[in-house]
């Protein structure tokens, strides 16, 4: 029988189920739950209406996995968790634990089988989101997975302890302008430098109104050389957003001697108190050192540290800064402030000090 | 002993945060492909610079949903020539039965590298190093076992939403149904790129935000009440004894954005006409504070991170809904459509919903999608007085109202009004 001849399986299956994926007390409990505790860092307890208590023992992951380390989790799950586990939206693994006893032994396996820590809850430095970097990207300046590692190895006494911070710190990472990861309350970003370089030999593949279509500036426009029809960049308007080497490789913004790396702070997502915020240029030109990325640390301790030292209770970065003023944050952190940290994009304006509120 | 061929990242075998290089290092003993992985990325430290070509594979009927990467090292690296990945709707809630994720791991390593990512930004479990022949026959076994693929493309994305009923007091609605009754209506529009550009749902049960809805996805769907909040008096004593009144204004009372809460002696009070229902003061003392009892949630619309216009945050679309019912989920869906339809229409290639949003003004949309303007959209009206009153302008003959041309015209006519 050809390929072809063959039937194919179902399509449009949509979404899995989800009831026959959860743990049966939170089956039983499904919207009747009552409130939560902190047991220790790491470990929640959730109480239902009816009294019925689960507990959540949740540990950091790498993100990718090989499946015999996923199979060594589901072994663990199987043992102490009836068979139930969920992952979180920073790539935390949570074991759901009916019986409280059974949540030490889960915790040794889990440090002696994964070797994964356990952390993440409350006023922490949980999961460091990334992307894809040199390990499945077609566009990246550096790598992702690599750069969390080392981060992470720095950062884990905030993983596993709770009380180290005024709130939890999410910090993300992206590997090109196009920026997968989120924002966060730190975010370590490539920047790039020049526009980009254009492999005239290659060009043809990509539909050119397309590529011309995505700049955000206007800066491509259709071009002949050599009696051939290629495209143009308009230098002194092109800002080294890449935009356009993610419609055709040909547009090669990359820069392995040239691109750096920026930090970004006060970003939020939820509305708590007063609202979410968009996150800020702290500094800029960190060199892309792997495999360590050394100086990426230093520089996530220059904010980290006086964070520590004078934010309040359940503030978060963001906040801290709008409290103690820019000009206090570029004081503790020693970042230099300059003019690349003035706006003069879209609405710069709406980024002015239209008051005389100065700190003297 | 031989030198090592990667020693750069052997370095991150090192340190206490657990080591992806270690656990791939020992599955490449099994899947010898991973360590020409390996040999590509250590080249990639080395050299600073990527190894992998890009494009999208679609399985048969499908238009997107396999992310294909073909090594640039493929004379030193023939196995990886083709290492695509497979983006698999994992279940809402990322919640897995172990026999769920085993099934996941037999297929991953009969058909790909064996290389799970769990998960991936957008949502979706990553199943990574299949070549293209093994990508289809991995599709058909995936969805022969009832799984089913992530968009890609001007599609609708793969949706992610928080654990909200199944394990938080917090949930304001049932995030994983509503994700599942979304992905199952619109499955073909995730599968079959029609729209403009990408199109995100994140799901989250309050203001918490834990699905990062409001800054990474286009709708976001957001529990919240309307009433009175549920107020446990006795927990409150409880708290105010065990931190002492002055821990209690610091941390809660002065929280508050619009100063709607106080404590009076061993009680709290709530102006709950003015909460804006932030969840800052239930989430310190969640056990004396819960939401209300009439739930439902806040719509926005928007949202989407830097590319190309810069990052954009949702806002305000729907202040209130109920989302309950299957008539209430379908008063979600119709708005869904009606928001597609004319974006799709209207939009320009490449443009998210809240840069069109930017580019024909939120009344004109408001009006393209038969929806009332609210004050609960905007921060505050206007500041500039250079506007086109429709009604106040001259008519262009007498007697005859002048109508400013506008984009929409055509679906005014024949739109309702709103949810
Ligand atoms: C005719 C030339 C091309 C056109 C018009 C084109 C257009 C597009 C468009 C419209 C998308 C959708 C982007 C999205 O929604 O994420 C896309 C995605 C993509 N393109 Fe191209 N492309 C072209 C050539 C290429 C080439 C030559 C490569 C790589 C060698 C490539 C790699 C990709 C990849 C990897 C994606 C990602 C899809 C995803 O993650 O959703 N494309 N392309
Ligand atoms: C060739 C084009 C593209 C490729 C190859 C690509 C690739 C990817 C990949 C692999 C991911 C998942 C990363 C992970 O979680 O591991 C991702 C996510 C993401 N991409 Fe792209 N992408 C492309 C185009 C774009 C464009 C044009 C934009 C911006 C409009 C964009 C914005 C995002 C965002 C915001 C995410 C995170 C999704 C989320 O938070 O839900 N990507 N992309
Ligand atoms: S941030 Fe850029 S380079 Fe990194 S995974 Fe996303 S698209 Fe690829
Ligand atoms: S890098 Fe950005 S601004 Fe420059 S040409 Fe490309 S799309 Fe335009
Ligand atoms: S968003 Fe709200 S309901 Fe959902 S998990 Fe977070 S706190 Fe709970
Ligand atoms: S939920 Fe937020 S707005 Fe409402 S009373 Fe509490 S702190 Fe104030």
């Amino acid at each position: 029988m050809t390929a072809q001849a063959k039937k194919l399986a179902p399509r449009d299956n949509g979404a899995p189920e989800y009831m026959p994926n959860l743990h049966p007390l939170m089956v039983k409990n499904y919207g009747k739950w009552k409130y939560h505790e902190k047991i220790k860092p790491g470990v929640l307890k959730h109480v239902a209406e009816n009294g019925d208590a689960i507990y959540t023992v949740r540990a950091g992951s790498p993100r990718t996995l090989s499946a015999d380390t996923v199979r060594k989790i589901c072994d663990i799950a199987d043992k102490y968790c009836d068979g139930f586990l969920r992952f979180t939206s920073r790539a935390n693994l949570e074991f759901q634990v009916a019986k409280e006893a059974n949540i030490k032994p889960l915790i040794d396996d889990v440090q002696k089988t994964l070797k994964f820590p356990i952390g993440g809850t409350g006023a922490s430095i949980s999961n460091i989101t990334h992307t894809q970097g040199w390990m499945h990207c077609n566009l990246p300046g550096t790598d992702a997975a690599g750069s969390v590692k080392a981060m992470m190895d720095d950062l884990f006494e905030e993983f596993v302890n709770d009380d180290k911070l005024p709130a939890r710190v999410k910090i993300t990472t992206s590997c090109c302008q196009i920026n997968c990861g989120g924002q966060g309350d730190i975010a370590v970003n490539i920047q790039h430098h020049h526009p980009p370089k254009i492999k005239h030999e290659g060009i043809g593949i990509c539909e050119h109104p397309k590529v011309v279509a995505i700049c955000p500036v206007a800066a491509i426009r259709p071009a002949f050389m050599n009696g051939k029809p290629t495209l143009e960049v308009v230098d002194e308007k092109c800002m080294y957003c890449g935009a356009c080497h993610g419609q055709c490789p040909n547009l090669e913004i990359r820069d392995a001697q040239t691109d750096t790396l920026a930090i970004w702070v006060g970003g939020k997502a939820s509305s708590t108190r007063g609202g979410p915020s968009f996150m800020k240029l702290a500094t800029f030109g960190i060199p892309n050192n792997p495999p360590r990325w050394p100086e990426v640390s230093q520089a996530l301790r220059k904010i980290l540290e006086p964070y520590k030292k004078t934010g309040k209770p359940y503030e978060r970065i963001g906040e801290w800064i709008e409290r103690i003023g820019w000009k206090k944050f570029f004081e503790v952190t020693g970042f230099p402030f300059t003019k690349y940290h003035i706006d003069d994009f879209r609405y710069a304006r709406t980024t002015f000090n239209t008051s005389t509120h100065v700190r003297l | 002993m031989s030198e090592s061929k990667t020693p750069l990242l052997d370095d991150l075998e090192k340190g206490p945060w657990p080591s992806f290089v270690s656990d791939l290092k020992q599955l490449s003993k099994k899947k010898p492909v991973v360590s020409q992985l390996l040999g590509q990325m250590e080249q990639s430290y080395k050299d600073r610079w990527n190894y992998w070509q890009g494009t999208v594979i679609n399985l048969k009927g499908y238009g997107g949903g396999v992310i294909a990467r073909y090594s640039e090292l493929q004379s030193k690296f023939p196995d990886i020539a083709e290492f695509h990945t497979i983006r698999v709707i994992p279940p809402p809630g990322w919640v897995y039965s172990t026999k769920t994720l085993r099934e996941l791991c037999d297929i991953s390593e009969k058909y790909s590298a064996g290389i799970l990512q769990l998960h991936g930004m957008t949502g979706d479990a990553l199943l990574l190093g299949s070549n293209t022949a093994k990508t289809h026959e991995a599709g058909e076994e995936l969805m022969e076992k009832g799984w089913d693929i992530g968009g890609s493309g001007g599609a609708l994305r793969t949706l992610a939403c928080c654990v909200g009923m199944a394990r938080c007091e917090m949930s304001c609605y049932d995030t994983m149904k509503t994700l599942k009754h979304l992905t199952d209506t619109f499955i073909s529009q995730l599968h079959r790129p029609e729209f403009p550009y990408k199109f995100k749902f994140k799901l989250s049960g309050c203001a918490n935000d834990c699905a990062a809805s409001v800054q990474r996805s286009d709708m976001p769907i957001i529990g919240t009440w309307r009433g009175p909040m549920q107020i446990d008096q006795a927990e409150v004593g409880k708290f105010v004894d065990a931190h002492g009144a002055d821990y209690v204004v610091e941390n809660v009372i002065s929280r508050c954005p619009t100063r709607c809460i106080s404590l009076k002696g061993r009680e709290i009070a709530v102006d709950d006409a003015n909460c804006v229902h932030c969840m800052h003061c239930l989430n310190v003392m969640h056990k004396a504070l819960r939401p209300g009892k009439d739930k439902g949630v806040t719509i926005l619309l928007g949202g989407k991170r830097t590319l190309k216009i810069g990052d954009t945050m949702s806002s305000v679309l729907i202040p209130f809904m109920k989302l309950e019912t299957e008539e209430d989920l379908n008063k979600l869906t119709e708005l869904v459509e009606r928001i597609w339809e004319f974006w799709t229409e209207h939009g320009l290639d490449h443009e998210r919903v809240g840069e069109f949003i930017d580019r024909v003004g939120l009344g004109t949309f408001l009006e393209g999608v038969g929806i009332e303007p609210d004050p609960q959209m905007v921060i505050h009206p206007r500041a500039n007085s250079y506007i086109k009153f429709e009604e106040l302008a001259p008519g262009k003959m007498a007697g005859e109202p002048k109508k400013t041309p506008s984009v929409m015209d055509k679906e005014i006519e024949t739109r309702e009004a709103a949810v």
